[in-house]
């Protein structure tokens, strides 16, 4: 038998099924690999006996008769969703020990169908971040080569999975947070079309761009988790009302006659020749599975960036106003009036990202800067999504590189946040735009550290990404390769 | 346009976040760092073009008025710093 | 040195929905502290607003009863500004585009029609609430008010004293519950007016610099309010100083206002379209249901009273000041079509003092209307003299049964039968001989001693016409 940790949902769901294994026993194997490697700092509340109830409770489900293909499948959750049974801290000091009366739609939904929460994952503070540096509870480190970051702010979810600490783990991306880390572990990332998941229960970060999504070990098991995690949901009024779809529908649909759109702008300076080279390699093996690559041009993506480093912190500012100590989170102790009292506990509570990205939010809203700011960046960012769809009228999927090269290392970048924002300039334009995007493993850096394709469709063609991916790893394995030592331990 | 301290300290206040002095020096270098890399979207031109609020456009669903939530009062204390007889307590409000 | 004061008024009605604007907690008045502030009211992380058709639905009903434009498309914005009531750090209101824009009340002020314009009306939030009481020296919060439906109705600065502001107040209180669309309780805060003040010298065309007072729950608050800050401007100007813009508070107890200065250096709202919530599309067969189910307007009930039945300006509008009011004239008058007057007057009259004696409502008056047309009935049918009718009407006010009921039980019919006062009055007649000779010598007011006579030995029942009548002919006879 194929080591548990190693087995694909597909197979760990037939193995449920046919009884050979319950839920507990799975769950205490995942525990067991989720305490064995706490050096990566990938989790942050871990409650092995809350685990294994929700385990014996999809096992006594599946012995009154029911099946389904997660029942009893562990997963993790990014701690910007919010859990009832596990504190809830988006990796900020300000939330510490916070315990939400609710769960987050995407954690129901997940646990309706049966999936058994291992526990919290660690994350950049407030999703803020790329490279996951920026938690209040110290860095994730990259499963591949502990000196390097896993990349963020989804690191968390993408080294567990990464390390094979859970099979599945929720993410979120609002600049690339899946994508990117995805790309630099190795692991299979899909961001969906913002609005197909709820926001409900998602710790907010930038409103109009937060997306729900996945890390998984491949296409193939994103998939069968996307179709039970998307769908409507009253709670959130920018949820798209479509009914609920068959993610795997598409997953064996040739590639053959695919038009594949490659924007040149991806391909300048900055892009380093090994992720280029890597990135060529994925499209040469699609060209050979019959697809057509078509050379596309998205001049304005490139602004992405100054875009959205006015709107995701506009938004931030206001998001995070909240936290001000009242009614929950982090009250400073020693603190003078009420105002002062508001002022130390954000002073104290909120990390130098969140207040970093708060005072550039405040100042482009201020009184006077808002037209310059704001404003432009909103036109922009509308000049870009009509980019994206001229694009899409010559091809039916972009591809390019998810970062410009492999990860680097802790601490590399922590002084210069400029250098660190321009981590995120292959994923921003997509995440501005709305549109699903993925990172698939293509490959490896110079120091061994892995490399990802990225993946862009139009709204709502997520099944259509996920066959394209899936034919892509039907024929390679990168997405197969483990980083030294998983492959070998038990657990 | 390059930001100066007394930005620095303005949007601190408004954004009630306590900035000590030698933060706020370091915070502006940060910030107008940062600022140099936005403004190159200054560059576009934007006339007549609609801001984009929200990526996928459309109408706002609304719901029916009805009492749906039901409150754990108690649920939501356990997470406060100070309470007492149902209430948050906060340093003195002087209107 | 003659000074005129220019007013407009930021009026907060708050809408008679169940739940809250955004969220699904009950709106109910009076509940524990908190008890009914939910998830999203607290603003815990990871809640997000969903809008409540009912609000605005409200707010195309206003929109409509003042001849405003219901815009098709409205954003929601977000007031940034850190308050412990407010726990989001911001306010969820109508900043670039509200749902109703312009329109205008019509009320009167004496004998003058006065028309103010109204800038709009936009939906918003309630914040929570501050309790100063002490608690080891801290203020408590009670979030249960955060999140209740308010329309902010703007009006243009067209209001040039006082009394006008207290009359618009008044009008524009009397629409919003007549339109059902808030329940106007003042104590409760369901209503509640900002007034923007400022002076000028006579014929200057410039406005003043202004001054907001916040939070008058009540028109002679309102009233003293203005008057108090009118004076405090021009004395300030006079004495060589000048207004600073700012927000005051109006205190009561000491009739002033003052500066609040907690407010004052949270200016910079920073308002942005709400990421969490899409822009509001109102179809134009939305907006046709609404008027659909609209009400008659006062204006137009008022005209009509004065055109289908006769009534004077004075009593239409009286009539209609409440819709409680015109809809029990209607019943009275739907039973007695042919005395719209006698129906007017008994509800100005008779009713209403009972009803301000008792200090009640006329929803709550233990005589319904078609209890009333009962006695009103009788009166018009000669059964019961208006003298007696009051005493009728205090019976049933007592809950002692119906007119009809209470007439005959007491004994009150109007004796109109010419055999009965025939009897009486020879009785009369022969018991007061020396006021007949007085009569026949030509001393008229002999007469009426002897209608007197009649009446009070029919123990007022008597027809007094009749009586009048059958005496002449007697002693004419």
């Amino acid at each position: 038998m194929t080591q548990l940790h190693l087995a694909s949902v597909a197979e760990l769901g037939r193995l449920l099924a046919s009884g050979e294994i319950s839920s507990v026993e799975l769950t205490r194997h995942f525990l067991a690999r989720v305490e064995a490697h706490r050096e990566l700092n990938a989790f942050l509340d871990v409650r092995p006996e809350t685990s294994l109830a929700q385990a014996a409770a999809a096992d006594r489900r599946r012995a009154s008769g029911e099946s389904g293909p997660l029942l009893g499948i562990p997963l993790a959750h990014k701690d910007i969703f919010v859990t009832r049974d596990w504190a809830s801290t988006a990796a900020s000091r300000m939330l510490e020990g916070y315990m939400s009366p609710f769960d987050a739609t995407v954690v129901e939904r997940l646990g309706q169908a049966g999936m058994v929460c291992l526990g919290k994952l660690n994350c950049d503070e407030f999703a803020m971040g790329s490279s996951n540096e920026n938690s209040a509870y110290g860095p994730v480190r990259n499963p591949w080569d502990v000196k390097a970051v896993p990349g963020g702010s989804s690191g968390g979810s993408a080294a567990a999975v990464a390390a094979r600490l859970c099979p599945v783990a929720t993410a979120t991306d609002t600049g690339g947070s899946i994508r990117e880390p995805a790309a630099f572990s190795g692991v299979t990332g899909i961001k969906p079309t913002y609005g197909r998941p709820s926001r409900w229960g998602m710790i907010a970060f930038a409103s109009s761009l937060d997306t729900a999504g996945l890390m998984t070990a491949s296409a193939e098991d994103a998939a069968a988790v996307l179709s039970a995690m998307l769908g409507f949901d009253p709670k959130d009024s920018t949820s798209v009302d479509r009914p609920p779809e068959d993610c795997i529908r598409e997953l064996d649909r040739p590639v053959a006659g695919l038009r594949i759109g490659v924007p040149r702008e991806f391909f300048g300076k900055g892009l380093t020749p090994e992720a280029e080279s890597a990135v060529r390699a994925a499209l040469d093996t699609y060209r050979g599975l019959g697809a057509e690559i078509v050379d596309i041009s998205l001049p304005t993506a490139s602004l992405g960036i100054p875009v959205y480093y006015v709107v995701a912190p506009a938004e931030a500012s206001s998001n995070l106003s909240r936290f001000d100590g009242v009614r929950y989170g982090h009250r400073a102790k020693n603190h003078g009036d009420l105002a002062d009292m508001i002022k130390r506990s954000r002073a104290e509570g909120l990390g130098a990202e969140p207040k970093r990205r708060i005072l550039i939010g405040a100042y482009v809203l201020s009184h006077g800067y808002y037209d310059a700011y704001y404003l432009q960046a909103q036109k922009v960012r509308r000049l870009i999504g009509e980019e994206f769809q001229r694009a899409f009228q010559q091809c039916d999927v972009i591809a390019g590189p998810v970062t410009t090269g492999e990860a680097f290392d802790i601490g590399a970048k922590t002084a210069d946040p400029v250098a660190m924002y321009l981590e995120d300039l292959f994923t921003i334009p997509g995440s501005l735009a709305g549109l699903p995007g993925m990172s698939v493993p293509c490959g490896f850096g110079p120091r061994g550290r892995p490399l990802g394709l990225q993946l862009m469709a139009n709204h709502f063609q997520e099944a259509r990404l996920l066959g394209v991916a899936h034919q892509f790893q039907k024929v390679t394995d990168w997405h197969r390769r483990t980083p030294a030592g998983v492959a070998a331990t038990n657990p | 346009m390059a930001l100066k301290l007394e930005d620095v300290g303005r949007i601190a206040h408004l954004a009630r976040i306590h900035i000590s002095p030698e933060e706020a020096a370091r915070t502006l270098e940060q910030l107008n760092g940062i600022f140099a890399l936005i403004e190159q979207m200054q560059a576009v031109d934007t006339t007549g073009l609609e801001p984009m609020a929200h990526p996928l456009g459309g109408a706002q669903r609304l719901r029916e008025d009805a009492v749906t939530e039901s409150v754990d009062r108690d649920a939501h204390l356990r997470n406060a710093p100070a309470h007492e007889g149902g209430l948050f307590l906060v340093p003195r409000v002087i209107e | 040195m003659s000074w005129e004061v220019v007013i407009g008024l930021e009026t907060h009605a708050q809408l008679s929905t169940v739940s809250k604007i955004f969220s699904g907690a009950s709106t109910a008045f009076g509940a524990e502290p908190n008890a009914q502030a939910c998830a999203i009211d607290l603003a815990l992380p990871g809640v997000l607003p969903v809008l409540n058709r009912g609000a605005v639905d409200r707010a195309i009903r206003l929109g409509l009863a003042v001849g405003a434009t219901i815009n098709r498309r409205s954003i929601f914005a977000r007031k940034n500004y850190f308050y412990p009531d407010l726990p989001k750090g911001y306010q969820i209101s109508q900043y670039e585009i509200p749902v109703v824009s312009g329109g205008h009340i019509r009320f009167p002020l004496g004998d003058e029609e006065k028309v103010v314009r109204l800038t709009r009306a936009h939906l918003e939030e309630d914040a929570g609430k501050s309790l100063h009481e002490d608690f080891q020296g801290m203020s408590g919060i009670d979030l249960n008010r955060a999140g209740t439906p308010l329309l902010e109705i703007v009006s243009e600065p067209d209001i040039r004293s006082a009394a006008e502001a207290v009359a618009y107040a008044k009008a524009l209180h009397a629409l919003v519950r007549w339109i059902d669309i808030c329940d106007g309780n003042m104590q409760e805060g369901s209503f509640r007016c900002d007034a923007n003040v400022s002076v000028r010298r006579a014929g200057d065309t410039k406005f003043g610099t202004r001054c907001e007072i916040k939070n008058l729950n009540s028109f002679r608050f309102l009233e003293r309010a203005i008057e108090h800050e009118m004076a405090r401007q021009i004395e300030l100007i006079e004495d060589g100083g000048h207004v600073v813009q700012e927000t005051r508070l109006y205190d009561p107890d000491r009739d002033e206002t003052r500066s609040m200065r907690s407010k004052e250096d949270a200016q910079d709202y920073r308002y942005f379209p709400d990421p969490d919530l899409l822009p509001v599309e109102i179809s134009e067969q939305w907006i046709e249901s609404v008027r659909a189910a609209m009400p008659e307007l006062p204006q137009a009930k008022r005209e009509r009273f004065e055109r289908d039945f006769g009534l004077s300006a004075y009593d239409a509008a009286v009539v209609t000041a409440s819709r409680e009011m015109a809809d029990y004239f209607e019943a009275l008058v739907a039973r007695l079509p042919s005395e719209p007057k006698l129906c007017a007057n008994w509800l100005m009259g008779e009713v209403s003092a009972r009803l301000n004696r008792e200090q009640i409502d006329l929803a709550r008056a233990p005589v319904a209307a078609t209890a009333l047309a009962g006695l009103l009935a009788r009166i018009a049918d000669g059964m019961v003299s208006g003298k007696l009718a009051r005493e009728v009407f205090d019976a049933m006010w007592s809950g002692e049964g119906t007119a009809d009921e209470i007439i005959d039980r007491r004994g009150l019919r109007q004796i109109s039968d010419s055999g009965e006062l025939e009897t009486l009055i020879d009785g009369v007649l022969a018991a007061n001989a020396k006021s007949v000779e007085e009569f026949r010598s030509g001393k008229e007011k002999a007469f009426n001693a002897l209608v007197g006579q009649v009446m009070k030995a029919s123990k007022g029942k008597a027809n007094p016409q009749q009586v009048n009548d059958l005496l002449r002919k007697k002693l004419g006879g």
